[in-house]
């Protein structure tokens, strides 16, 4: 099958050691060995409660923050080939940059807030020296259209103090649309968004997926959301992931305790429904899962659902 | 049948702002018995924590409150002196803020801003008396008793979160507003909280309202509800009986926008477009420029909005009744 993205056994640490000549070396493993791959034209979530490493992951990947180890493989459709994140020329880096993209949480951060939505979306055009200023502009207008922001001649002078949050979100995704990403990072991008926003945002996303071969790593703790926008979805806990399968397969067959108990946290809409409490000790399922100093193998139990264990029977628990 | 415990009756207020009057709650009529839990849901910016800070009399320094009644208990809580008000807040009604979490004194220990609170309405407790108070609410709302020495920023969200409903709880009040409580939190931790407050009400026979703007929480957390579109309550009634038979076009919308990880996987409806700006008020239905499918009356605003009993104890806007 042709990837986008290839992770193998990706480690991020980070040294939180108090002082600067302090003798013992703290040591947070926020990502501790996770592997997964996205097929082309397919999205993936990454599901996990806060601080288990999703925006951790998502900054590795992006190069924001250098991995400590393992490895990236990531598709370069200039190349038409796979290509090592740890190999790459200057060129190349450029052509990742240009084909890979993040989309962040709180869209006001994210956006400079002294520049016009025109120079904003600009940006990443100007900084590739793609296409004449005239054809920027062109492209500035069509991608506005794209995702909703009509009509474009409204918006191009606006500051983004002066959207909501909905708009500023869809500013965002124009902005890293524009360069016609094959792969584009998510993180949590509708979580700060009111429901009825945040389900027009979705459907954007997914039109966009469709009609542009886009493929997403999308970032939520919400499952229901990655239910809505996600072909796979991986459940991360404490830095590693504990099961990846099929969406509708991992909602309707979990094996891993860890994904039982976040299924069973969601609230559920419907008031006749009553949800199966699922308790856990965290504490048990860290030694589990965190202190096994080797990575646990991830067993396949049919139809590409994969769970961390040596045994699927050790989690019968 | 149990009683009353408060019945807000026509009340409105608006905010003095330099654009104009900001029209924040209009004409919000509901009641909600002893042991209910009555849910409050709408999208940011209705009127929500308005509400609220009004049925404590918390209100902002621009508020008005041009017309109406609250009553607690049989006793009118508008227009009542601050002294006065001071005996009924936190003993009979308390609130748990919207971001209450974030908003602890940094520098002084949990158990010390509790011990302040208990003290300024049981000035006769000793302290020990009212460590021993604390040390029975953090029981119930699952915290240990070494919580009370620990500053601010030594606790999680979750943790800070639950201190705030023990806080909450510091003066036995009889009802208890709950302004999302979880909305900041991770799914986990809002899993936790909302089972700890659905035990505490239960425990000690609370009434509680709870606002939130995710219509999930309210489909688990509620009896009764009322659903809030730009100030005004456009639907309420019994939780179960809204779900099962939606009757404004808002609350449909709002059913249909929300994902659940049960259940076929539906296509989910979005709903384009912005709430009005509450700025000098609104005739016609407020919802019909984002409205699917508004009747000729609605668009002319020939129809007042006015709630009316479609079933038992289920109102809805009477315009959307006769469209729909
Ligand atoms: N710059 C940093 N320095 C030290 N520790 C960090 C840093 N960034 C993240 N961490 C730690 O790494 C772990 C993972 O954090 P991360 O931000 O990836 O979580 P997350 O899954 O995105 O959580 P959330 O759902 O809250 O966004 C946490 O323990 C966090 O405290
Ligand atoms: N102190 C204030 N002065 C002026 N307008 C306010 C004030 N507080 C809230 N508002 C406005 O009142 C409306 C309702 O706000 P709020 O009650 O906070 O809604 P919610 O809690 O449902 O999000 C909004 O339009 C908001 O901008
Ligand atoms: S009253 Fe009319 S315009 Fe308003 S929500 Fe109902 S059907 Fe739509
Ligand atoms: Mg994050
Ligand atoms: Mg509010």
């Amino acid at each position: 099958m042709d990837n986008v993205i290839e992770v193998n056994n990706l480690v991020k640490n980070f040294d939180v050691s108090k002082g600067f000549f302090s003798r013992n070396k703290t040591i947070v493993k926020a990502v501790d060995g996770i592997s997964f791959s996205i097929p082309k034209g397919e999205s993936l979530g990454l599901v996990g409660q806060s601080g288990c490493g999703k925006t951790t992951t998502a900054r590795a990947l992006c190069l924001l923050d250098p991995k400590t180890s393992g490895d990236v493989k990531f598709y370069n459709p200039e190349a038409d080939e796979m290509q090592n994140l740890d190999n790459l020329n200057d060129d190349q880096v450029k052509q990742f940059r240009r084909n890979t993209q993040m989309i962040f949480q709180d869209p006001y951060e994210s956006l400079n807030p002294r520049w016009t939505i025109k120079d904003i979306i600009l940006e990443p055009l100007n900084i590739h020296n793609i296409g004449s200023l005239e054809n920027r502009t062109e492209a500035v207008v069509e991608i506005l259209k794209t995702v909703g922001l009509t009509p474009p001649e409204n918006y191009l002078p606006r500051y983004p103090h002066e959207l909501s949050g909905g708009q500023r979100q869809r500013v965002s995704i124009a902005r890293s649309l524009i360069m016609n990403p094959k792969f584009v990072i998510c993180d949590e991008p509708t979580s700060m968004l009111d429901v009825s926003i945040r389900i027009s945002i979705m459907d954007l996303m997914l039109d966009l997926a469709k009609d542009l071969q886009v493929s997403y790593l999308y970032i939520t703790h919400d499952l229901a959301v990655a239910r809505y926008m996600c072909n796979r979805i991986a459940v991360m806990f404490n830095g590693k992931i504990v099961e990846i399968a099929k969406t509708e397969d991992l909602l309707s067959n979990p094996i891993h305790p860890y994904t039982k108990r976040l299924i069973s946290s969601i609230p559920v809409p419907d008031p006749k429904y009553t949800r199966e409490k699922y308790e856990i000790n965290f504490d048990e399922l860290d030694e589990i899962i965190s202190n096994n100093t080797e990575n646990l193998p991830m067993v396949d139990v049919g139809n590409e659902h994969f769970v961390a264990t040596h045994d699927v029977k050790d989690l019968l628990i | 049948m149990s009683k009353d415990i408060l019945v807000v009756d026509n009340l409105n207020m608006h905010y003095e702002t330099l654009e104009g009057k900001v029209m924040a709650v209009n004409n919000v009529t509901f009641s909600v018995k002893e042991g209910e839990s009555f849910g409050l849901v709408g999208e940011s910016g209705c009127g929500k924590s308005s509400v609220a800070s009004t049925l404590l009399q918390l209100q902002s320094d621009n508020a008005v409150i041009s017309s109406g009644s609250i009553k607690l208990d049989e006793k009118e809580l508008v227009g009542m002196t601050e002294s006065e008000l001071r005996k009924v807040r936190w003993n009979d009604i308390s609130i748990v803020f919207q971001g209450a979490m974030n908003a602890w004194n940094p520098v002084i220990k949990i158990g010390e801003q509790i011990r302040e609170a208990i003290r300024e309405h049981y000035p006769s407790n000793s302290k020990k008396e009212n460590t021993e108070k604390i040390s029975e609410l953090f029981k119930i709302v699952g915290l240990e008793d070494s919580i009370m020495d620990r500053y601010p920023h030594e606790l999680s969200g979750g943790m800070k979160q639950r201190a705030v409903i023990a806080l909450a709880l510091s003066c036995d009040p009889k009802i208890v507003i709950a302004d999302e409580p979880t909305t900041a939190l991770d799914v986990v931790i809002q899993d936790q909280i909302l089972k700890e407050i659905k035990k505490v009400q239960e425990l000690l026979g609370l009434s509680l309202i709870y606002i939130s703007h995710d219509i999930a929480v309210i489909a688990e957390m509620t009896d009764n509800m009322a659903v809030m579109y730009a100030g005004s309550i456009v639907e309420k009634g019994p939780t179960a009986s809204i779900f099962s038979n939606p009757r404004h076009a808002y609350t449909r919308l709002l059913l249909e926008s929300t994902p659940s990880v049960v259940g076929e996987k539906k296509k989910l409806r979005a709903l384009d477009g912005e709430p009005p700006s509450l700025i000098n008020g609104l005739d016609a239905c407020a919802f019909s420029p984002r409205c699917p499918d508004p009747s000729d009356d609605c668009k002319n605003g020939n129809l007042e909005m006015k709630l009316i009993e479609i079933e038992d104890g289920h109102w809805a806007d009477q315009c959307c009744v006769n469209c729909g």
